[in-house]
């Protein structure tokens, strides 16, 4: 009982989300229509219980569970991130699904459940408990896909997404059984021994590397593993893109981190070049393709593709600068992309979906501020100086450069400044065009300063990179 | 070569034309009992492996609930197959070549060495060595956490389904019992007064 005990000592903020999500669950079924924001209150309050949970747990560190989950530095603030964004995001969907007649409990729910798989996606320290968090995250994924069940494109989305997930769960697990065929552990800790010890004598392990590698790379959206990103992107409710596009990448994140870092470290010349071969892909398809969009959910999910080779280029330096740089790109990008998504959905009301490009028009006319926002957004996304998107990539860019990889960080800059201009399209179509319509916005108005702070945050901390860094840079050894 | 290694193979073999039947055959009941006989083999080659618990769960949990399951939706929706196997030649040549490529690049890569690293057979259990008593000692022990969150993914899952199925649309109807059993006489039934009708011939007088 004891070891039970100082097992869960460590795992408090995935007890308490688990526990809250069940009460939630039950909570739901005896609330009348008109008392739904009870739900989304109680998933706030979740969040907030779970961040508090997890600062007083802050400095402690140790495995639990025997060696199934690993509680340090890095978890910490990963799970302070997902908390963070979670509850942006939840916001941010709030008024979007009310107007829609989507507001209901499951969302909270399945969004609860989700954050709690990214949670052990962050902590997992054997493989089975990787792809145990990655399962429970992308099953309440999918299920949010299809939310809308009205939505014949919605539909079409989650299916695509269902099937090809799948796939790419079945290529992770292969990846894995070979691994743990080759090493008789599932243990993370115990591979990266076994892989260090022995040497690497057999092809066994390479061959499995190869299936983990296209499994993550799906789960991340990195090329030529990307075809369902800018589909399902598309085809779900904004409020789910939104949920999708930011904090799961924090989670997929740490899942390159545990299992080629922390297990697969003895093999880095082998990841290596795969790595950069998905990283340089990812680029140019992310950049180049996106220019051809006219929607911009569609835009920015390719945006999203290449914002992934930007993240695959820092853990492939393989040194700690490098995790570190990532890492410092992983976070800021969630929050980039929930800044985003956020303002698609302030833009949105009853009956209009703010999807296309064009619904950008004039939005200077209509509201100079939420311009000014979303100009910072997207100077942000393409890395314009000093918000932080350019401070991001020129970590991630200094990394690569320290491993005297000069090609792929020119490729790097090269793909980046094709991709300005899909960025700046944005801004010169609210700022230069006429707006269509002149109707004002209709967010409520703590939306509307959580978007406004969400978007400063990245003018702040593009100014101030130095307490983020500093904390991405202990929390991996760098 | 020990007769437990023919045994692998021919087991192997077999499962091997099973899997292949399940997705080729065209009868989607055939295609749903070929994938029992792959289960089947699937659990004898857990048996070899010293796997008995697991593999009579295969069975049991498999053969005996999911695929009868199975069975009956497939034999319960009359689903027309044809239209959804169109564009499978056409694509049949391209995805041929694609598999034979890898298929070439996986025989490439395991011939130069299969060996793992901390190799070798596991040494045999004494012959009363209970598989199913030490599964129970690890499953809510070490492996505590893992359970629990296997759990979640089931708990998760049901969440799922009744979201996406349970929904009013329009147009469907449903009954209400206790409104029902409460309804009266007076509700459904109405006496209406009326003349009586003038009998024919002596109308108009």
């Amino acid at each position: 009982m004891n070891s039970v005990m100082a097992d869960l000592s460590h795992a408090w903020p995935e007890v308490y989300i688990l526990t809250m999500a069940c009460v939630l669950l039950v909570v739901d079924l005896y609330l009348t229509e008109r008392f739904r924001f009870v739900s989304y209150l109680l998933a706030q309050v979740t969040l907030l219980g779970a961040a508090m949970l997890t600062l007083g747990q802050m400095g402690g560190e140790g495995t639990a569970f025997t060696g199934a989950f690993v509680h340090d530095a890095m978890s910490d603030i990963l799970k302070l991130f997902i908390y963070l964004v979670s509850a942006m995001v939840f916001l941010y969907a709030r008024d979007y699904l009310k107007a829609r007649n989507l507001l209901k409990g499951e969302f909270y729910m399945l969004g609860l459940f989700g954050v709690l798989g990214m949670m052990l996606l962050a902590s997992a320290h054997s493989l089975l408990m990787l792809y145990l968090g990655l399962e429970l995250m992308s099953l309440s994924m999918y299920a949010l896909v299809a939310f809308n069940r009205d939505s014949p494109v919605a539909s079409e989305a989650a299916m695509k997404y269902f099937v090809l997930g799948a796939i790419a769960s079945g290529m992770l697990l292969y990846g894995m059984s070979l691994i743990y065929g080759a090493t008789g552990s599932l243990d993370v800790a115990t591979v990266a021994q076994a892989v260090t010890d022995e040497g690497v004598k057999g092809q066994v392990i390479r061959f499995g590397v190869v299936f983990l590698l296209v499994g993550l790379a799906f789960k991340l959206g990195a090329a030529p593993f990307h075809m369902w990103l800018p589909d399902v992107y598309q085809g779900a409710p904004t409020a789910v893109t939104l949920y999708l596009s930011a904090a799961p990448k924090i989670a997929a994140f740490a899942m390159f981190i545990r299992l080629l870092v922390d297990g697969l470290s003895g093999l880095v010349a082998d990841w290596q070049q795969m790595l950069a071969v998905m990283a340089v892909l990812s680029l140019a398809i992310g950049n180049v393709v996106a220019i051809a969009q006219t929607n911009i959910k569609r835009m920015l999910a390719y945006s999203t593709i290449s914002h992934a080779g930007f993240l695959l280029l820092g853990v492939l330096a393989g040194t700690p600068d490098g995790y570190a740089a990532a890492m410092f790109y992983t976070l800021t990008y969630a929050i980039m992309a929930a800044a985003g998504f956020g303002m698609i959905t302030v833009l949105s009301r009853a009956g209009f979906e703010a999807e296309e490009i064009d619904d950008f028009k004039g939005l200077n006319s209509r509201s100079p501020w939420m311009a000014g926002m979303m100009a910072l957004i997207m100077f942000s996304m393409a890395g314009v100086p000093p918000t932080v998107g350019f401070f991001a990539k020129l970590g991630v860019l200094e990394a690569v450069l320290a491993v005297d990889m000069v090609w792929l960080a020119l490729a790097a800059v090269f793909f980046s400044i094709i991709g300005a201009y899909y960025y700046i399209r944005v801004v010169k179509v609210m700022y230069f065009d006429e707006a269509a319509d002149e109707s004002p916005l209709e967010a409520a108005v703590d939306t509307r300063i959580v978007v406004s702070a969400n978007a400063l945050a990245v003018l702040y901390l593009g100014l101030f990179p130095g307490t983020l860094m500093a904390i991405c840079n202990a929390a991996l050894g760098a | 070569m020990s007769f437990e290694r023919i045994l692998f193979y021919l087991f192997a073999a077999i499962l091997v034309f099973a899997a292949l039947r399940v997705i080729s055959s065209r009868n989607p009941v055939h295609s749903a009992l070929f994938l029992v006989l792959a289960f089947f083999t699937s659990s004898a080659l857990w048996i070899l492996l010293e796997a008995e618990f697991l593999a009579i769960t295969l069975v049991l949990v498999y053969v005996g609930a999911v695929m009868v399951l199975f069975l009956f939706v497939v034999m319960m929706l009359d689903i027309n197959f044809a239209p959804l196997r169109e564009g499978f030649t056409r694509y049949l040549p391209l995805g041929a070549v694609v598999a034979l490529v890898i298929v070439a690049e996986i025989v490439l890569v395991l011939l130069r060495g299969f060996d793992t690293l901390s190799g070798g057979a596991p040494a045999p259990k004494p012959a009363d060595y209970s598989n199913t008593r030490a599964i129970g000692e690890v499953l809510y022990t070490d492996y505590l956490l893992p359970f629990e969150i296997a759990s979640v993914i089931l708990l998760v899952a049901i969440i799922a389904a009744i979201a996406l199925t349970l929904r009013k649309r329009p147009g469907t109807r449903h009954q209400d019992p206790g409104k029902q059993v409460q309804v009266r006489k007076s509700d459904r039934l109405r006496i209406v007064e009326m003349k009586a009708e003038p009998r024919a011939g002596r109308a108009e007088s």
